[in-house]
């Protein structure tokens, strides 16, 4: 039989029952990779439920920092009998099985061609701990000694996180430590340590960190100058909220007062939520939600007022399976259509589209001062995989010379020194009028705002064009957000080619390792990241520079696509649709197969070039 | 009457209050309602509780749903910004805006189909989180602009113009805004300026959630026989609690009162609310003891004003969430931003 045998380069996955327990142990076993200086990326695939139902835990080893996920499984330690079947066949051929032997299982009549390693897990715990719960706990903790046994992972990386997560509770330290001793002797008795996946020691992390999504978008809210969030409790964004409360306790709590330079409500829908950041927003401050699908569309009214009445408000939507409840617990990119035309009539609204968590925070500070400078609705439009998920990334920058841009805000001395204030007037060509805060002038620049149509000076007009002047202005303001978006990122291929392929948001990692796999192969493609809507001229000149450009993404209707026909005035031959839909994050191995299908079959009929392009 | 311009010129001889202003700097543009809605009469009662109260109209800050009653802040506080923002959500945008410049005073103007209906739940929350703030219902019972259906305030049995019977239940706005923590609850009606302008004042320097339900007939759609919110019906069946001495810090207490009589709330500011009691046994400090009285008088068809509730020590949102004295929207970067160093040890602690 056939072994898969690498270093530094494979896929482990935990079938595990939630509430168990294991999602921290498995977190410690990924983590003690990392410390090794070998790159991985976890994945954590739960589900709608607190306690009983299976959970996955997904990690892939990659010390050349691929960090999407590649597709196949070469280890499973497969935990839940109610999963087993479909777990086990999920295992590549040659690859290996790790379960709890304690009540054997007829593994071989399943599959012939993987290497099984049962351990009798429950059996062992059962005879060293007395207490159902610790029998549970150390369960874990007892697979990942063996696990690291198995694979030559360094004991003190081990060692030093237990020790950095127990600080100051010594009782738990021994026990953990015990349990983790417990795991490799038995290995090293009873199985055929190591087997054919490895980890090595490399030096392929540098200085890169290890967080989730949610976490460095909020912290980039902090940084950005938020003071106002508003929300509701809705996966997967909910931890958007509760980590900047967290860090806001930490870092907004003025040392000689006590008192707080935020102010977090915990609204009772996403309607009030986003009322309460537009509210604040129109009161001049920072002001931000985190929602995800099913909050934006209750979201949608407020969001065309803020967009007609122009004001400024940051959304953070962590985009989950949709429609409807859909997949609560699972990722899609798709809300794109939902937020950028969010609301009734004539409305578009700009989107920030980060790929990792380091991005997450820059587009959440970014967004904080784009919705300031444009007076706007700004999305940051993360998703479940990139939120929910530690993803190692770029270390979180900052320049303590950076300012926070305010945007058109008139103040009381500009209007006492008589400067026209005509709050929907434009004054400086791009779309983009001026405003003034309440409160700032006994008895200038007070205006009436409303989400109904009125003319340069705010007043309530019907009239057909003050109607058409004003929009024609917010589609100039538009185009003016094109500019000061976070621009798209180019990436040439080796060769000139005629293929491109644009992608965005977590797509990434799994695009960039696929584009690799596809050169390797003789297939050249130029690609471009999309870091936003509106889209900049760069990205029809991209498309126009490419006979074919593949648009990958992760929903059912190539939401992305539309957008690139549709605002671009795209011919939609030219922009092929490749998509995954299925709630798992999109997989290297996936778009590397589509995309070799696609081209052979070009190869075979060769698409006519038509002349009235050329013309 | 919207084509008309406002006159510009005031009088020379107009008063000025303490802060320089007259009666017109606190006027906003033409009414566009009905002559003779309630509402107008309303507006002017603001006007003139903040012209009394010294209040520079420029720090006001006008929110209001859609509706009638929602377009009033065109027509008062000029120099005051104003939002008119979607049906039954004023309650969270003014409690954003309140969170974001503590500094200013929140005057929430809100409607009976707008807080009843479609914006109950908002209602209910701002009560229940004690955003401090002037919340406003000018409740007519009917939907004017949409030509006169019932709204939820209706009471049942009350018949509409066209011959109708209310067949549900009426919402007691007053009745949930008490239920819900409100720190200062009153009705008044819109024909009675002598009850509403101390209460509106009341409102205004009451820290916390005040909530005043105005009755306020509608001429056009709901001032007609067998309508419980016709200007008659609500004569006949004004059964006021009290009625308010308002007595500002400055203003020395001169008029006695025998003991029982009445019952002085003193507010943060040290205004003092003197209440003369009209029914003897009704203690406004007391919140269950109000809520029981106002439903018994309520279930004998009375139509019971006055201040129905006050606490004196109120607190509010900002005394919850322990928010910064410097209104949020002014603080710099200095007090936002952690800095570079900060994140590099943060970096440090994801490795």
């Amino acid at each position: 039989m056939k072994s898969i045998e690498a270093v530094n380069d494979f896929v482990i996955k935990f079938a595990n029952v939630n509430g168990s327990g294991s999602a921290s142990a498995n977190e410690l076993f990924a983590k003690a990779i990392l410390r090794m200086g070998v790159p991985v990326s976890p994945r954590n695939i739960f589900p709608s439920n607190i306690q009983g139902l299976p959970t996955w835990y997904e990690v892939r080893v990659s010390e050349r920092g691929y960090l999407g996920r590649r597709g196949g499984i070469d280890m499973m330690v497969a935990m839940n009998p109610q999963t087993w079947a479909q777990d086990v066949a999920e295992i590549e051929p040659g690859g290996y099985l790790f379960y709890d032997s304690t009540r054997p299982l007829p593994v071989e009549s399943l599959r012939s061609d993987i290497h099984v390693i049962g351990m009798p897990l429950t059996a062992i715990c059962s005879a060293t701990y007395d207490d159902p719960r610790q029998r549970q706990l150390f369960k874990n903790i007892v697979y990942v000694g063996a696990l690291s046994a198995l694979l030559g992972i360094d004991l003190a990386e081990i060692r030093k996180l237990f020790s950095e997560q127990f600080r100051g509770k010594e009782k738990l330290l021994d026990s953990n430590l015990q349990a983790l001793e417990l795991g490799r002797e038995f290995a090293r008795e009873h199985l055929s340590a190591p087997i054919g996946l490895r980890v090595q020691r490399a030096d392929a992390v540098g200085g890169q960190i290890f967080v989730d999504g949610n976490s460095a978008a909020a912290l980039g809210c902090v940084y950005g100058g938020a003071t106002v969030a508003a929300w509701y409790p809705l996966t997967p964004s909910s931890s958007v909220a509760e980590a900047f409360q967290m860090y806001c306790g930490r870092y907004r709590v003025d040392q000689a007062t006590g008192r707080h330079g935020y102010a977090i409500v915990q609204a009772e829908d996403e309607i009030a939520s986003i009322g309460i950041v537009v509210g604040a927003g129109w009161n001049g401050a920072r002001a931000f939600t985190a929602t995800s699908g099913p909050g934006v569309s209750l979201m949608t009214e407020i969001i065309g007022l803020a967009y007609f009445a122009e004001i400024p408000v940051t959304i953070v939507d962590v985009q989950r399976g949709g429609p409807s409840t859909g997949m609560p617990t699972r990722t899609q990119q798709a809300d794109l259509s939902a937020c950028a035309y969010a609301s009734h009539g004539d409305t578009k609204h700009v989107l920030l589209l980060p790929e990792d968590p380091a991005e997450c925070f820059e587009h959440a500070a970014a967004a904080l001062d784009l919705a300031d400078r444009l007076q706007t609705p700004v999305f940051v439009m993360s998703d479940l995989d990139i939120g929910m998920n530690q993803h190692l990334c770029a270390p979180l920058q900052w320049d303590d010379a950076r300012r926070l841009d305010r945007g058109k805000v008139m103040s009381a001395e500009e209007l006492e020194a008589g400067r026209d204030f005509g709050r929907y007037r434009d004054v400086d060509g791009d779309g983009i009028p001026w405003r003034t805060l309440p409160g700032t002038h006994p008895t200038k620049g007070s205006y009436f705002t409303r989400g109904t149509s009125r003319d340069a000076y705010a007043r309530y007009s019907e009239a057909g064009p003050d109607y058409v002047v004003n929009v024609q202005r917010l589609l100039k303001k538009f185009a003016t957000a094109a500019t000061l978006v976070p621009q798209p990122l180019l990436r040439r291929a080796a060769q000139p080619t005629r293929l491109g392929v644009i992608y965005f948001g977590s797509t990434s990692a799994a695009a960039n390792e696929a584009l690799d796999t596809l050169a390797e192969a003789d297939i050249h493609l130029d690609a471009l990241r999309l870091r936003a809507f509106p889209f900049p001229q760069s990205v029809l000149q991209f498309i126009d520079e490419h006979d074919r450009v593949f648009v990958v993404e992760q929903n059912r209707d190539a939401q992305m696509r539309s957008m690139l026909v549709n605002e671009l005035a795209v011919d939609p031959a030219r922009l092929l649709p490749v998509l995954h839909y299925d709630g798992t994050p999109i997989t290297a191995r996936f778009i590397t197969g589509a995309i070799t299908r696609a081209v052979h079959e070009f190869a075979v009929k060769p698409r006519k070039r038509t002349k009235a392009r050329a013309a | 009457m919207t084509y008309i311009t406002k006159p510009q010129l005031h009088h020379p001889t107009l008063a000025r209050n303490r802060v320089g202003y007259t009666r017109r700097d606190y006027e906003g543009k033409i009414s566009t309602l009905c002559a003779g809605c309630g509402h107008d009469s309303i507006s002017a009662a603001i006007i003139q509780a903040c012209w009394e109260l010294d209040i520079e109209p420029h720090r006001v800050a006008k929110l209001s749903g859609i509706g009638c009653s929602s377009k009033t802040p065109d027509y008062f506080l000029g120099a005051a910004h104003g939002f008119n923002t979607v049906h039954g959500r004023m309650p969270s945008v003014l409690t954003g805006a309140n969170l974001a410049n503590r500094d200013l005073l929140y005057l929430g103007v809100s409607g009976d189909g707008d807080s009843a209906s479609i914006g109950l739940g908002q209602f209910a929350h701002v009560m229940r989180r004690g955003v401090n703030m002037v919340y406003i219902v000018e409740n007519n019972g009917v939907y004017g602009l949409t030509k006169g259906q019932f709204s939820a305030t209706a009471d049942r049995g009350s018949k509409s113009k066209k011959g109708v019977l209310n067949a549900d239940s009426p919402v007691d706005l007053g009745g949930i805004a008490l239920q819900l923590g409100a720190t200062y609850v009153a009705r008044s009606f819109s024909g009675d300026k002598a009850q509403l302008v101390p209460l509106i004042k009341g409102a205004i320097v009451h820290r916390g959630a005040a909530f005043l339900d105005v009755i306020s007939p509608c001429v056009t759609f709901n001032n007609h026989a067998g309508s419980t919110r016709s200007y008659d019906y609500v004569r006949e069946h004004n059964e006021a609690v009290s009625r308010i001495d308002f007595i500002t810090p400055r203003a020395e207490i001169t008029t006695e009162v025998a003991p029982g009589e009445a019952v002085d709330v003193e507010q943060h500011d040290g205004t003092v609310l003197r209440l003369r009691k009209l029914h003897a046994d009704y203690d406004p400090c007391d919140r269950v003891a109000a809520m029981s009285h106002v439903q018994a008088m309520q279930a004998r068809g009375e139509v019971v004003t006055g201040l129905l509730y006050v606490e004196s020590d109120a607190t509010d949102l900002h005394d919850a969430l322990n928010t910064s004295l410097r209104p949020l929207n002014s603080l710099d970067e200095a007090a936002l931003c952690p800095g570079e160093a900060v994140l590099a040890r943060i970096n440090a602690s994801l490795r």
